[in-house]
Parts: structure tokens; sequence; C-alpha cells
């Protein structure tokens, strides 16, 4: 048995402590251990972006980095935006503007996107485009996810 | 597609990190953003028997100016931290203009400025800009502590002059002279994929607007980067014309670079890119060498 490091993070507010394997990749942690398998692995090299969380506010590939290193910080994943009675306005508006269809990189796609308007409340079809340059999807041609980011953005402008 | 098992430390202090880069030589691998390395590992494309995780410490992520006036870059500096740095954007813009073509936002929060420069990928841009800016990287072992150019650095294909018990912890950049310009352009399929080529320029201008300084980098175009000293040697001394500029151009592509064909490109076609990027570099890097002055 390879030797197990302690780890002890925040997850969608909520404490974990457990030991596991320096390998175990952050992504196959919050799958497995933690059974949040909202986070999706696509491509296990950084190029798909359908396993991206926020670590400590920022969007991060989740399968580039190893478990052990979250180790004191706080991890935000799809789950933590909202619930299916109460849905996050992005994720209503992804569902009001058809932004997904299979939803594989759909988990992605939000995470990156909640940062990004924050930062960029009213942003241009030019901006979402650069801002979702480091997601894949395979089935919408992303018009209709662009239209669900600007649909977001005046839902989460709107007080 | 998962890593093979590997022993992991996680030191807080420096000194930490080069008594294990002592102990464990080349079984040791340093992990910085872990953007390059953990694909690698994840296809097991490489095995360190032990890693050695930077990420504790503290102290190694910063930018300000020296005591000599250089720009000082702590090697754990994040990309995401450069691309948002006043002190960047005003005392090195090459840096600032450089950072969206670094792959996507999500690896900027992650990657470091020193861990792509000590990985040495042949497409990476931070190596030939560096080169442009005439850097220089420190490198700490627990026997001595030394600096070398990047024009230096670099000798072949994800390698460097870093011996195994070595970390390189800081980057200077010295200033900018008077009525300097520089620019990076390169080609890709899409926005972040790795560059067929690429290159970096940067000019200074006299007082009688010839050509004093010319740096002209490429990436992609070899197994590390290529400064075109051919190239160079036609700016410097003369007037900057669209005819310079093309000769340059041409020179860069006949006898500085012989990139050679793989899946992305064929090498007549990089070696038209570098014509064409070169035209394109020069002319804006001139413009804000004339801009600027």
């Amino acid at each position: 048995m390879s030797k197990l490091y302690k780890l002890s993070l925040t997850c969608n507010g909520q404490g974990y402590e457990r030991e596991i394997e320096a390998r175990l990749l952050l992504s196959d942690f919050l799958r497995h251990e933690l059974d949040l398998t909202g986070t999706h692995v696509g491509c296990e090299h950084g190029v798909c972006g359908a396993c991206t969380v926020l670590l400590d506010g920022l969007p991060v590939r989740s399968c580039l980095m190893f478990a052990v290193q979250a180790d004191g910080h706080e991890v935000i994943t799809v789950e933590g935006l909202g619930t299916p009675d109460d849905l996050h306005p992005i994720q209503e508006a992804f569902w009001e503007a058809h932004g997904l269809q299979c939803g594989f990189c759909t988990p992605g796609f939000l995470m990156t996107l909640i940062p990004f308007l924050e930062d960029n409340p009213s942003p241009t079809e030019a901006e979402i485009r650069t801002a979702i340059s480091g997601n894949i999807c395979r089935c919408t041609g992303y018009q209709h996810i662009v239209d669900a980011v600007q649909l977001a953005a005046r839902k989460m402008s709107e007080p | 597609m998962k890593p093979a098992p590997f022993d992991y430390y996680a030191p807080d202090t420096l000194e930490g990190v080069l008594a294990l880069l002592g102990e464990h030589g080349y079984d040791a691998k340093l992990l910085a953003g872990g953007q390059s390395l953990i694909p690698m590992m994840n296809f097991r494309l490489v095995q360190p028997a032990v890693l050695v995780d930077l990420n504790r410490i503290s102290d190694l992520a910063y930018i300000h100016p020296g005591d000599n006036g250089d720009l000082l870059l702590g090697a754990m500096t994040r990309h995401f931290q450069v691309e948002r740095s006043p002190l960047i954007a005003e005392r090195t813009p090459l840096l600032h203009e450089t950072m969206p073509h670094i792959a996507t936002s999500q690896i900027r929060s992650r990657g470091t400025f020193g861990g792509s420069i000590a990985h040495a990928d042949p497409s990476a841009e931070l190596g030939a800009v560096s080169i442009a800016l005439d850097a220089r990287f420190k490198l700490v072992s627990q026997r001595a502590e030394r600096w070398v150019l990047a024009n230096e650095f670099f000798i072949g294909m994800f390698t460097t002059l870093l011996e195994p018990d070595e970390a390189l912890v800081e980057i200077a950049f010295p200033t900018l002279a008077p009525r300097s310009g520089c620019s990076l352009v390169e080609v890709a399929r899409r926005p972040h994929d790795f560059a067929m080529v690429g290159a970096a320029a940067c000019l200074t201008l006299d007082d009688k607007q010839l050509c004093s300084n010319a740096r002209l980098v490429f990436l992609s175009v070899a197994e590390y980067p290529v400064e075109a000293h051919q190239a160079q040697e036609l700016l410097v001394g003369n007037p900057i014309t669209p005819d310079l500029i093309r000769s340059a151009a041409e020179t860069a592509a006949a006898n500085d670079t012989d990139p050679s064909s793989d899946i992305h490109a064929t090498a007549e076609f990089r070696r038209h890119l570098v014509k064409v990027l070169t035209n394109r570099v020069l002319q804006n890097a001139y413009e804000k060498a004339l801009r600027s002055a």
C-alpha cells in the first residue's frame, strides 16, 4: 500500500479530512472520495476544461492538481452553485437558453464563468468567447452557450 | 491515465526544497504550477520517484523592482499575477502582452513563470520572450547560487542548464532602454493552442532613429528558443525601413532558423511563417519604439 498523506480542505463550504495517496488527482478525489460527481473528467491533460473547479476563487483544472495540494484550501464545485430546486442564475440561464445538450462539459463551463462574470458583469460576445476558449463542447457549437452567458449576465445584474 | 506512485514532499522553506534536491538528485522533480508536469505524469510520460512541491513556500512569488533598477519576479509567480500586474504593464509591456497567449485562463491560475522556464517546452512563449528581454535567471542549490543569461539557459528539448540539485528561484529583467518597442506574434490553429511558430522582438532606436539594439527570437522552430543572430546584425546601425525588415525576414528564414516538420506544420510552412511573423513583429516593435520616443 502506498504512503498516505493527510488532507484537510473545505469544499462547497463544508470541511473534509481524509488520508489519500499523493498521486490521487483532485478531480478523482472530488468524484470518488467526496461523491461529488458533478465535476467531469474528459481528457486528463488540461485541454478540455470539463474538470474546472474553483480553488480559492480561481478557476483551475482539477485534473492538473494532486488532491494533497488542496490541503488548507477552499474548493467550490458545480454542486456548490445551486440545487435543482434553487438553481443559480447561471444554471437557469443555461437551461432557458439551451446552453447544454448532453451536459458533460457544462459544469466546467459554469465554474469558469462564475469568476468571469464577477469580473465582467456585462461582457461582449467577443469577451465571452475568449473567456470560454478553455472549455470544449462537442454538442452545441457554442452559440447557445454564448446566449446563455449573456442571459446570465442580465439575470445577475438584476437586484 | 493516472500517475505512477511517487513520494511527495511539500516543504515550507526553500532550504527544505534544496535539501531534498541535494538528497534525491535526478530522482526528484520539482512541482510548481503543474500545468505541464502533471499532464506528462497523467500520461506516464514521466514517472518521478520523488515530487517536491514548491507551492507551500510563500516568498517565492513576487513582482518588484530590484536595487539596480531591474524588475524581479519570483519563480513561483503565477501567470495570472503577471497578467494583472500594473508594474509589469508599465515596466515590461512585452510580458503583459504575452500572458493572454499562454494557454487558457484556467492554466494561468496555476501555471508559474519559473515553472514554464524550467520546463522549457520549445513552444513556450516565456522562454523566447525572456531572451528577447535579456532576462537573467537565478539558480540556487545547497552548493551555490548563480545567475545565468536567458540566451544561454535553454540547451535542448525540455533541457536547460539546471543541475538536478538546483532550483530556479528568480527572474530579473533589465530596464528597457528609452526609445524601445517590443512585440510578440504567433500563429496557432486556435488562439490557445501551441504555436506553430512564434516570434518575439525588441528594437531600440538611437536619437537619429537608427536601430541601436535588436532582439529577434523564435519559438517552435527548434528544440529550444532560437535567437536570429544574422537578422539582428542586419538591423543594428541602420534605419528600419520596410525593405530592411523584409531582408531581415528573408535572413531569419534562410539562415537563422531550420525548422522541422511534424503533425502540426511542415518545415516549409514553418519557414514561411518565420518570414511572415518577422515582418509583422519587427513592424510592430518599430512602431512602438517610435511612439515611445
